[in-house]
């Protein structure tokens, strides 16, 4: 079984590998790259902890072959932060405690970013149903709820003093 | 010292700081079990059994061990046979002979997903291709899932050496029943003679998971002379440690155990399973070797709680007044004895004052994975019934159901049933707290319901260890032995800060391992707050004595002489002399002239952890056509002593009350005839999403517990008891339809539904 | 491990010639929330993927004197995202829109939905509704069909072994006409539906229905053309007697298993009750009320 070589952009960055057809995106970020913050809590798409962005799109990486990755951009939630500047929803989830055991909060920080780059104002419902992809089992989602209105808040009002 | 009667200004414990890992958090830098690598890593992988109940005729790994890339291929004969011995294992009773066959079948597989061999391999797609190749002849057995099945005396038997303990006359026929719990208060039957009104109920619930996030993972290697290293994420690195010792015949002292970060137990990882098997391949390979389970085999393979069947009947006078209170309990162990039957028979009654008590439970082994601990383990089951038929009792007395817990609350000097008298409790406060919250208080909905409930936990203390280090700048180090799962790190660092009274900031905890602090018992049963915060605070004190003693010979003045306040040393009133106060900083720079470096080490067995008590209100609206229940309001009120982060208590009360909620309406293991699980994955294993709850307000009472120095009881498991009743009482007061069988789901309510609109047959 | 291959063809030509000339089992990859996981759990064990996304074609929705033509491998948010479709076929945009999360929404499509052939697709009674049409392609050429023959069993589909769909075409909507979608599920997202329902209706001037189509789903192997659902339709509004009819036309041709998803029982109550629902919403939308389906 021969490898593909596949070019792609991964937060920002030109990046290649090889890797086998059944390979997922995920297994190559993973095992390949070794940027393990997207995680693996199911491998079959019902969990969100691999999320990431690809050409602006919120998806599963665990859904995706690693060749399938061709031309296209990434982003993971190692290319959230810019630099030591953390995301307005990377610091909300700080200041409201929106995370406890902190595994599925990369594919949180991932989702929540999806959607704010599409809506600045959500509703609570809308984020709810935005995020159900996403499982948390630890926080019961009220915080997580509460951090992302307040990230979208903080997100509208730079916009309109930008 | 107790901070909460010398001290009432706190300035560090009761605020919100962002939590020190955080940030690694928040970026996906912090390292997870299956996030680590090691050069020359192997991948391992299980093989699994497709039966439920079978013995295994033969094993030939002959093939798996051809084939290139495989370098070690295991079954039971690669680990010593142990001896029985029963412990307490992580949370919950276990025998070391069934922990070692549960982590590799020995003789007989006893459920589908029992693992029976393991490979370790160049790659995963070569030790998937291994596992493959290995032979398993079996030869299967009938088996039996359902708890009372299981109980028959005519049940296939899954241990032919399982007799019922605690029955007479001494048993002689092996059984699935592999032990009867019993509890009397009082004189049951007189009891209920005297009592003017009468609840029953039989309430059945099924098995639920963790459902922990993060698969269990882990990654080792052992050197030819037989010192190893375990990275792993567990509740307990001490616990991993300590068993693979056991499991593999090794000294303690060559097992290095160190704590990943978790991605959520719940008390499903106070065990191991995949950790002796890495070590034995890695030590037979000469290379580190990686295990990581798939979703699937979580669910097929490690314990989740029990399903059970609870029968209670409930005796009153019509002021309310319970004179006879009675519970059978039938839990499911899984496949070896161990269920969590004993608390849930603590429990159920426990916030009551009662005068007649029986109790009696049943340890039902059946041919399904080996319960695990799942936070307050037994409890939730046992509640659900209790409070069910509470809610039954204040209907059929037109009470207030707050005013009759209220009239019938535990309070101190109240005696269990179980034996403890209470001290120092909080339950009537909760349920104050209850009666007066907003929640309580707004007008329903038409068509919504509302119901309430309470719940208990004894909460435990135990073994634990702390570390405080004065570093040169006069920050300092904490370190720990207790994995953080919830954010235990940072209410580590708040108690020190406060006691060292610097900022907490310049208080940097972490978890050490297992060479590198004293012995700390797993983190569950809420104690981790309670009893590693008892050793930090501790070591910390014993810090800010020397530091006070440096100052004093800094001063040459007699070191009680010397106070401790906002993170410097002051001379303690005139006579002692005019100096300028000495910061922690300026004393650690002098660290090494007068007398070296600043450091204190505490290890304890902590006693005195307190109960929590918790009471939750839940509204639902149920669609009638389709039996739906929507959760649209919920609040959860509970004791906490004092809370140290505010924000991680609200956490792991939402929490709580979210897989309580999972539990109620949806989640449930789902088998087929062949005793095989049909929902293994998150897909149908229905977990609550962000859509199916409202936001859950949290209202936190502090009562606080006098042998904490803070005041601090456990906080994170009372809040998974009281939701199923919760939900369970608010679709009675909806559809006037009491649930007695678990999960709620919409199937079952309509079907409820339908039968009561059935016109009743002519008597 | 079997060895598998992999091919992005760039033209429908080439997609046909791997397709056909394929020695062993070949299986089409467009969004792969499907085709993932069953490669994942072994369920299929292909020995080549072939990447349609790169086909001229597949991805994108245009409007053709009044026709909607979308590409098959179109990714479910581009969907949701287009207001003319939204506008004109809501039913279908939900029913797409409830697949899975936002994540799978990302890369679902409805051909992928339609050819995954499960009874439970949440697309395909919207789609049959609708009177929606798959434009298939193999070597004999260039075909239509409607989308409910292109089902045929659990995980089954009557495409030859070299046939693949290019798009799916919904036809210019008469006036007045309506179409909605709903599902019961036990929780609020994530679930596979329990019953799925599927409606369409063209009323007159007076609001009397003059055509109708009902489809249901997740109550048979197949989904199901209710005739008799639309029958009870045309010729009424939708009063009590008519919306009584329609739940018992909807209740008699289930044919639904037990399974852990829901019950016989309750999935033929359900689905007169989701009959009545989606009616509902149809002939509102046939009226111009803008109605939220949920």
């Amino acid at each position: 079984m021969s490898k593909h070589h596949i070019s792609t952009t991964i937060n920002g960055e030109p990046v290649e590998f090889l890797c086998e057809p059944q390979e997922t995106l995920l297994d190559v970020l993973r095992n390949t790259l070794n940027l393990t913050g997207s995680k693996e809590g199911c491998a079959s798409g019902d969990c969100g902890a691999c999320s990431v962005i690809c050409d602006g799109r919120l998806v599963c990486s665990c859904l995706m072959l690693g060749v399938e990755a061709e031309g296209h951009s990434i982003v993971t939630v190692e290319g959230i932060a810019n630099g030591d500047e953390l995301h307005p929803v990377q610091r909300k989830f700080l200041e409201h405690a929106a995370l406890q055991c902190g595994f599925c909060t990369p594919g949180l920080i991932v989702a929540s970013k999806a959607l704010l780059d599409e809506n600045l104002n959500p509703t609570e419902e809308e984020a709810r149903y935005w995020l159900a992809g996403n499982l948390c089992r630890c926080t019961g989602y009220d915080k997580i709820i509460r951090a992302v209105m307040d990230a979208a808040a903080e997100m509208r009002e730079e916009a309109r003093a930008a | 010292m107790n901070y909460i009667v010398s001290k009432p200004e706190l300035k560090a414990v009761g605020t919100r700081p962002v939590r020190p890992d955080g940030v690694d958090k928040v970026t996906g830098r912090a390292t997870f079990g299956a996030d680590m690598v090691l050069p020359g890593m192997l991948w391992g992988k299980v093989k699994r059994s497709p039966h439920a109940h079978a013995r295994i005729v033969s094993i030939d790994t002959s093939k798996a061990e051809k084939l290139p890339g495989v370098k070690s291929v295991i079954t039971a004969a690669d680990l010593p046979e142990i001896a029985s011995e029963e412990a307490f294992v992580g949370e919950g009773p276990m025998n070391f002979r069934d922990l070692s066959r549960n982590c590799i079948a020995r003789d007989k597989v006893l459920y589908e997903g029992h693992a029976i061999a393991a490979v370790a391999a160049t790659s995963q797609a070569i030790a998937d291709q291994a596992l493959e190749l290995i032979d398993v002849q079996y030869d299967v057995l009938p088996h039996v899932i359902d708890v009372e099945e299981a109980m028959e005396p005519d049940a296939p038997i899954l241990h032919d050496d399982l007799f019922t303990a605690n029955v007479e006359p001494t048993p002689t026929k092996p059984s699935n029943i592999a032990k009867r719990v019993y509890f009397a208060k009082g004189d049951i039957e007189a009891g209920f003679r005297e009592a003017e009104v009468v609840v029953e109920g039989r309430y059945t619930t099924k098995p639920v998971h963790q459902g922990y996030l993060e698969p269990h993972a882990c990654i080792v290697t052992v050197a030819a002379d037989g010192q190893a290293q375990v990275y792993s994420s567990s509740q307990g690195h001490f616990m991993v440690r300590a068993y693979c010792a056991k499991l593999l015949g090794w000294d303690i002292a060559n097992i290095r155990a160190v704590p990943l970060e978790i991605g959520g137990g719940f008390g499903g990882k106070t065990l191991i399973y995949l950790e002796p098997l890495a070590l034995t391949m890695s030590k037979r390979a000469g290379r580190p070797v990686k295990m990581m389970m798939t979703r699937e085999e979580v669910f097929r393979g490690t314990g989740p709680t029990s399903g059970a069947i609870v029968e209670v009947k409930i005796g009153a006078k019509r002021d309310g007044r319970i004179v006879a209170a009675k519970e059978i309990l039938k839990y499911q162990a899984g496949a070896f004895p161990g269920s969590p039957v004993q608390p849930g028979c603590m429990c159920g009654f426990a916030m009551y004052d009662l005068p007649n008590v029986e109790v009696t439970g049943y340890d039902v082994v059946s041919n399904r994975p080996k319960v695990a601990a799942y936070r307050a383990p037994g409890a939730p089951i046992s509640s659900y019934a209790v409070e069910s038929a509470l809610d039954d009792l204040a209907r059929k007395l037109r009470m207030d159901p707050i005013a009759l817990r209220e009239k019938n609350g535990v309070r101190d000097g109240s005696k269990t049933h179980y034996g403890p008298t209470h001290q120092n409790i909080g339950f009537l406060q909760t349920l104050a707290a209850a009666k007066n919250s907003d929640h309580w208080k707004a007008p329903l909905k038409p068509g919504q319901g509302r119901g309430i409930a309470c719940g208990f936990w004894f909460n435990i203390g135990g073994e634990s260890s702390g570390a405080v280090h004065i570093n040169e700048d006069g920050t300092a180090a904490v370190v720990s032995g207790s994995p953080d799962i919830g954010g235990s790190r940072a209410s580590m660092a708040l108690m020190a800060a406060e006691v060292l009274g610097i900022q907490v900031e310049k208080v940097r905890p972490i978890v050490g391992d297992t060479a590198s602090i004293g012995f700390t018992h797993v983190t569950g049963g809420s104690r981790v707050t309670f009893a590693t915060g008892m050793a930090v605070t501790q070591a910390s004190e014993r810090v800010v004595e020397q530091l006070k003693a440096r100052a004093a010979q800094i001063w040459e003045i007699p070191p009680e002489a010397v106070d401790w306040r906002d993170g410097a040393a002051y001379p303690a009133g005139s006579n002692a002399g005019a100096f300028e106060p000495l910061s922690l900083g300026e004393i650690a720079l002098r660290a090494a002239k007068t007398g070296g470096p600043i450091s204190s080490e505490v290890s304890l067995n902590a006693q005195g952890a307190g109960p929590g008590f918790g009471v939750h209100i839940c509204d639902v609206e149920v669609d009638s056509e389709t039996g739906g229940v929507k959760i649209v309001r919920y609040t959860a009120v509970q004791d906490v002593g004092k809370a140290i982060h505010p924000s991680y208590v609200e956490g792991q009360i939402q929490g709580g009350a979210a897989q309580g909620i999972g539990w109620a309406l949806n989640e449930e293991y789902i088998y087929n005839n062949k005793g095989q699980m049909e929902n293994p994955g998150f897909l149908d294993y229905r977990c609550p999403v962000a859509s199916d709850l409202p936001l859950i307000e949290t209202i936190i009472v502090e009562v606080p517990n006098p042998r904490h120095p803070f005041g601090a009881r456990g906080v994170g498991e009372v809040p998974i008891i009281p939701p199923m009743a919760a939900v369970g009482n608010a679709i009675c007061d909806a559809i006037g339809i009491r649930m007695t069988d678990l999960p709620m789901a919409p199937p079952k309510v309509r079907a409820a539904l339908d039968t009561q609109a059935l016109p009743k047959a002519a008597e | 491990m079997p060895s598998l291959s992999y091919a992005s063809p760039t033209t429908a030509n080439d997609a046909i010639a791997l397709l056909a000339g394929a020695s062993g089992q070949a299986k089409l990859l467009a969004g792969g929330t499907d085709l993932l996981v069953q490669l994942r759990s072994g369920r299929v064990r292909p020995d080549l993927i072939i990447d349609t996304k790169k086909i001229p074609g597949i991805i994108g929705i245009r409007e053709e004197n009044g026709d909607f033509i979308i590409g098959a491998a179109t990714p479910g948010a581009v969907i949701e995202a287009h207001p003319q479709l939204k506008q004109v076929w809501p039913g279908v945009v939900e029913a797409m829109d409830l697949i899975g999360s936002t994540q799978i929404q990302g890369r679902a499509s409805l051909v992928g939905n339609l050819c995954n052939a499960s009874p439970a697709a949440d697309s395909v009674p919207a789609m049959i509704a609708a009177g929606g049409v798959a434009v298939i392609l193999g070597s004999k050429g260039r075909r239509e069909a409607p989308v409910e023959a292109i089902v045929v069993g659990p995980g089954r589909t009557s495409l030859a072994k070299d046939e693949f769909i290019l798009e799916i075409r919904l036809p210019k909507p008469p006036p007045r006409t309506g179409d909605a979608y709903l599902r019961f599920i036990p929780r609020t997202e994530m679930d596979i539906a329990v019953v799925g329902c599927g409606v369409c209706v063209t009323l007159d001037a007076a609001g009397v229905c003059t055509a109708a189509k009902v489809s249901l789903g997740a109550v048979a192997p197949t989904q199901l053309v209710v005739k008799d659902a639309a029958d009870a339709l045309i010729g009424h509004t939708l009063d009590d007697a008519t919306l009584a009819k329609l739940d018992a036309a909807a209740r008699a041709v289930c044919r639904p298993i037990t399974d852990k998803r829901g019950t016989i029982e309750y999935r033929t109550k359900v689905a007169g009750v989701l009959a009545r629902r989606t009616a509902a919403i149809a002939f509102q939308r046939a009226q111009g009320v803008q109605v939220k389906a949920h």
